[in-house]
């Protein structure tokens, strides 16, 4: 069984709402919730973390990725692995937002990757709650001497871009979103494990396609013009597969 | 002359019976500052504590760090908001550093410290940020300072209460960095911080159950 999620969240909708949507990305990663206090009330518990995180290891979870909402939600999760000895080694806290951690962890999961991959996911999903990627500002906007309409701030050009695929194994295409709603949740999750499933880099405008949180902060739509690279083998059919998904509008064009 | 799993039940008991007094006033300053919750979770928080320790069938309790374990574990568990994990961490480093049947002075101090250690790796805290810190902190000190100086662990005990309490007052003119009395920020400055006053009173009853030991 592949690495499980447990959203320990204040409120039970809240924990429900986001395992919902993990869910919907990553339909076969375990969502498990550990959410309200004993009495059902707003609040965390210790036993309900406890017994979720023991229930998880149980039923033969590889590690158990937790995701906390609030300060005191992340002290309980603290306090029940300092309690007890057996949990640390396969369950580990996440410093990530809620809920594009829970997402971002999912689908991470959802491609087969060990506790610590599916960590690192979770904590990088900080970056898309930052600015977005102004990948359309570089490429196609004039040049940073043009004047201020145009120019290219360095600080909006988050971490999400990756350097340039660059050599002669690399691929590149291009091709125009067709759905409506472009790279939304859905779309985002089945580019992304597409492309995890070569296991070279693949960028989608310049942002890595195997992240389904760095492809929503695209902020695509109909009509969008995506270039798609890929580098190492198989690049060529990377390339020509993500296009193929993006080409199909997803069922929805 | 060392303090021993006696004094430590007494120590829990007393904490039930001041806070418990001290219900309504610890709400009242959590209500200024926090979400005014403190003294009702404490209070029942220490409540299943004493509940616990009056379980005819449990186990026996034969070293100081029993009793802390129990009550760290309940007041995880009991308690709700941040205060719950901090008490109960400070109680399980605590207890874990009390593994014996009686501390002695230089057990008294490595116990506080044990506490401190708990709260601020916990709770990431820092002396001065209008928390349980400001109280504890001092009183670690003035722990250690009596011991350097040869006092018994009583007068350990209380050097410490005391400093705790002064530390507590101290809290009032400072501007809250950490915990929910952060969002206010300058509006926090005037008012006593409740956690900082709560562990000046849990410090002030493990000082008053040494002094009513058999042998003062």
């Amino acid at each position: 069984m592949s690495v499980a999620l447990l959203l320990v969240s204040h409120s039970a909708r809240l924990a429900d709402g986001t395992a919902e949507l993990a869910h919907e990305m990553a339909p076969d990663v375990v969502v498990a919730n550990a959410a309200g206090d004993v009495d059902g009330g707003l609040g965390t518990s210790l036993e309900k973390v406890t017994e979720a995180l023991t229930d998880l290891l149980a039923d033969g979870a590889a590690g158990v990725v937790v995701l906390a909402d609030l300060g005191s939600a992340v002290l309980t999760v603290e306090s029940a692995l300092e309690l007890d000895d057996d949990l640390p080694p396969r369950v580990r806290l996440a410093s990530a937002p809620f809920v594009e951690g829970a997402v971002a962890a999912a689908v991470t999961a959802q491609q087969g990757a060990g506790l610590d991959a599916v960590v690192a996911s979770a904590e990088g999903a900080v970056t898309s709650i930052g600015p977005r990627p102004v990948v359309e500002l570089v490429e196609a906007g004039p040049s940073p001497d043009a004047g201020p309409a145009g120019t290219v701030v360095a600080g909006e050009l988050v971490g999400t871009v990756g350097a340039p695929l660059r050599g002669s194994d690399v691929a590149t295409a291009r091709t125009v979103v067709r759905n409506p709603l472009g790279l939304h949740a859905r779309p985002a999750a089945l580019v992304a494990r597409t492309a995890a499933s070569f296991g070279i880099p693949v960028r989608i405008q310049g942002v890595d396609a195997t992240s389904v949180l760095q492809l929503m902060a695209l902020g695509t739509a109909a009509g969008t013009e995506l270039e798609v690279t890929a580098q190492g083998p198989g690049a060529e059919t990377a390339v020509a597969t993500v296009v193929g998904l993006i080409d199909g509008g997803f069922g929805e064009a | 002359m060392g303090l021993d799993v006696v004094w430590a039940e007494r120590w829990v008991r007393r904490t039930a019976e001041v806070v418990a007094e001290a219900k309504d006033e610890l709400t009242e300053l959590d209500r200024q500052i926090g979400d005014g919750d403190h003294g009702e979770n404490l209070h029942r928080g220490f409540q299943a504590v004493v509940a616990k320790l009056d379980e005819p069938d449990a186990a026996e309790r034969t070293e100081v760090g029993d009793v802390l374990k129990l009550v760290a574990t309940t007041l995880m568990s009991k308690v709700g908001g941040a205060s719950g994990p901090l008490y109960g961490t400070a109680f399980l480093r605590a207890a874990k550093r009390s593994a014996r049947p009686e501390v002695d002075t230089s057990g008294v101090v490595v116990l506080l410290e044990a506490a401190l250690e708990g709260v601020t790796s916990r709770g990431r805290a820092e002396p001065g940020e209008k928390t349980m810190v400001d109280a504890l902190t001092p009183a670690v000190e003035a722990a250690t300072a009596a011991a350097a100086a040869g006092q018994d662990p009583v007068e350990v005990l209380a050097a410490a209460a005391d400093a705790a309490e002064a530390g507590a007052r101290a809290t009032v003119p400072m501007v809250a960095t950490k915990g929910r009395a952060s969002y206010l920020g300058e509006r926090s400055a005037g008012h006593e911080d409740p956690g900082a006053r709560s562990t000046a009173l849990v410090l002030g009853a493990a000082r008053d159950a040494a002094l009513a030991g058999p042998d003062r």
